[in-house]
């Protein structure tokens, strides 16, 4: 996970700060919020996820409107994958960035019942990065932005039953209608939820937004219908096996969605920032690729650790490792240099004064399991 | 509360230490393993193999993180608890039970530098 160092006391708290602590979880800085990191162990609220269902308290996260006559333009100009012909109710995966094919942040985009109305969700280490560069961006576009970050809270429910649990504790029966990656407009107290099925588990779940005070009041009704709360440290496990990406780890300036390996997420049938320099890398002139590898040994690949041929020859670096939870295997994600990117090549991870033998596999270690 | 037990010796960072005779029996304080949470990996040296003290000597792993096993002593392994490669979570049910490594001292001496269980009991401050 980042590292932010930011003093104590200018950490930020979400709405759910004092649930947490009410529930004596561990707290730690994370992208400069004080956050969660587990409450039981990860062990046992990562099996609630994949089990049965969790709750994450993922308020930190940044939530930026972009109105305006020329918002689907404006976005497809700073996104990389294509929301045109995206209706209403849709939620398009992507990128934002830089010229160079680095990238500003990935983040979900959501096209509103209102024409003309969109909702970015970036992360929250990059809020202000972010809304400072779309700002940049948006001088030459008739669009209005928002970042409603402070005034917007989130939990995500996640597991096999996420949708029961939504429908039966908070009564919203519309999640049965939902496909992974729709959502729909209800109402909490008066306010506007947006209820979202989506999630980083490799599982069904959904996405909820709304107030702070809504926010609050809907975790104590999850809790009290026995929800696992689940804390940030199952949620990096999870999303890891999955083989999600996370900003800071797997995506950065110096990353790019095509080394990353999502391709797939980048349209070149339109124009946007960076689409020359990924292109240019899609066709071969990248000098590393991320990939997964598998090891033989229980040992643990950790963030940093060399990887190496056989020989010592340093080719790459593990960007996030764990043995994992679900498949009880030791795997990492590792930035290789591209000529070692290929399935199956045999790649040695140096762990302390060790070198552990494995080989390249495909990064989704865990055969996700979404409402299609 | 962590347990503590009377008789053993314990490092600033939180191995404890068995003295027989020539020999430091040498694991992790409970207090270490609660903070830990879950074990997953312990990666040992191997017998024969000299460690100093205030050197590391191998890791405990869990889910989120690594951590450093520090020698209290200086001296030669003459024996590992091999049994927690396939079983590491027995360091979370028992950690005095759990020996990690035995080391035939070469400067028995440095023990004495070690905290009591009063002592060690201020360290963590509980």
């Amino acid at each position: 996970m980042s590292d932010i160092q930011i003093p104590l006391d200018q950490l930020q708290k979400t709405c759910l700060y004092h649930a947490h602590v009410a529930l004596q979880a561990k707290m730690s800085p994370f992208a400069g919020f004080m956050m969660p990191i587990q409450y039981s162990n990860i062990t046992q609220e990562h099996l609630a996820v994949r089990q049965h269902v969790g709750m994450f308290d993922v308020s930190h996260m940044g939530e930026i409107f972009v109105k305006g006559p020329q918002a689907e333009s404006f976005i497809n100009y700073i996104f990389t994958n294509d929301i045109r012909g995206y209706e209403p109710g849709k939620v398009l995966y992507g990128m934002m960035c830089y010229p160079d094919g680095g990238t500003v942040d990935d983040l979900l985009v959501y096209r509103e019942y209102l024409a003309d109305h969109f909702l970015l969700v970036v992360n929250a280490a990059n809020i202000d990065k972010d809304f400072a560069w779309i700002q940049e961006q948006a001088k030459a576009f008739d669009v209005k932005l928002d970042n409603a970050s402070p005034r917007i809270g989130q939990i995500a429910v996640q597991g096999p039953e996420a949708e029961k649990t939504v429908i039966e504790v908070l009564g919203y029966k519309e999640a049965a209608d939902l496909a992974f990656y729709t959502f729909c407009d209800v109402e909490y107290n008066g306010e506007r939820l947006i209820l979202s099925r989506t999630g980083y588990t490799g599982e069904d779940g959904f996405e909820l937004y709304t107030t702070p005070e809504n926010i609050v009041e809907i975790w104590d009704r999850l809790l009290k219908a026995g929800v696992e709360p689940c804390g940030l440290g199952c949620r990096d496990t999870l999303r890891f096996e999955a083989g999600l990406p996370l900003y800071g780890d797997e995506l950065s300036p110096e990353i790019s969605p095509v080394m990353a390996g999502l391709g797939m997420f980048c349209k070149y049938e339109k124009d946007f920032i960076g689409k020359e320099a990924l292109l240019d890398q899609k066709a071969g002139n990248l000098a590393r690729k991320l990939v997964g590898i598998e090891l033989e040994d229980s040992a643990i690949p950790r963030a940093g650790y060399p990887v190496e041929l056989e020989d010592g020859t340093e080719v790459g670096v593990v960007t996030t490792g764990y043995h994992s939870i679900s498949l009880d295997k030791s795997i990492c994600f590792a930035l290789v240099d591209k000529a070692y990117a290929a399935l199956d090549t045999p790649l040695w991870v140096h762990i302390r004064k060790k070198v552990f033998p494995g080989k390249v596999v495909k990064k989704r270690f865990y055969q996700t399991n979404y409402k299609k | 509360m962590s347990k503590i037990l009377e008789g053993l010796k314990y490092s600033e960072s939180h191995e404890w230490v068995k003295v027989e005779g020539n020999v430091a029996v040498i694991g992790v304080s409970d207090y270490a393993q609660k903070e830990m949470g879950d074990i997953t990996y312990v990666d040992l040296p191997e017998e024969g193999d000299d460690v100093l003290a205030g050197e590391e000597f191998g890791a405990l792993e869990s889910v989120k993180a690594a951590s450093d096993l520090i020698s209290p002593v200086s001296g030669t392994v003459v024996a590992v608890n091999a049994e927690l490669e396939d079983t590491p979570e027995k360091v979370n049910e028992d950690a005095y039970a759990a020996w990690i490594i035995k080391v035939e001292m070469s400067l028995p001496a440095q023990v004495d530098a070690l905290m009591d269980a009063a002592a060690y009991k201020a360290h963590i401050g509980e």
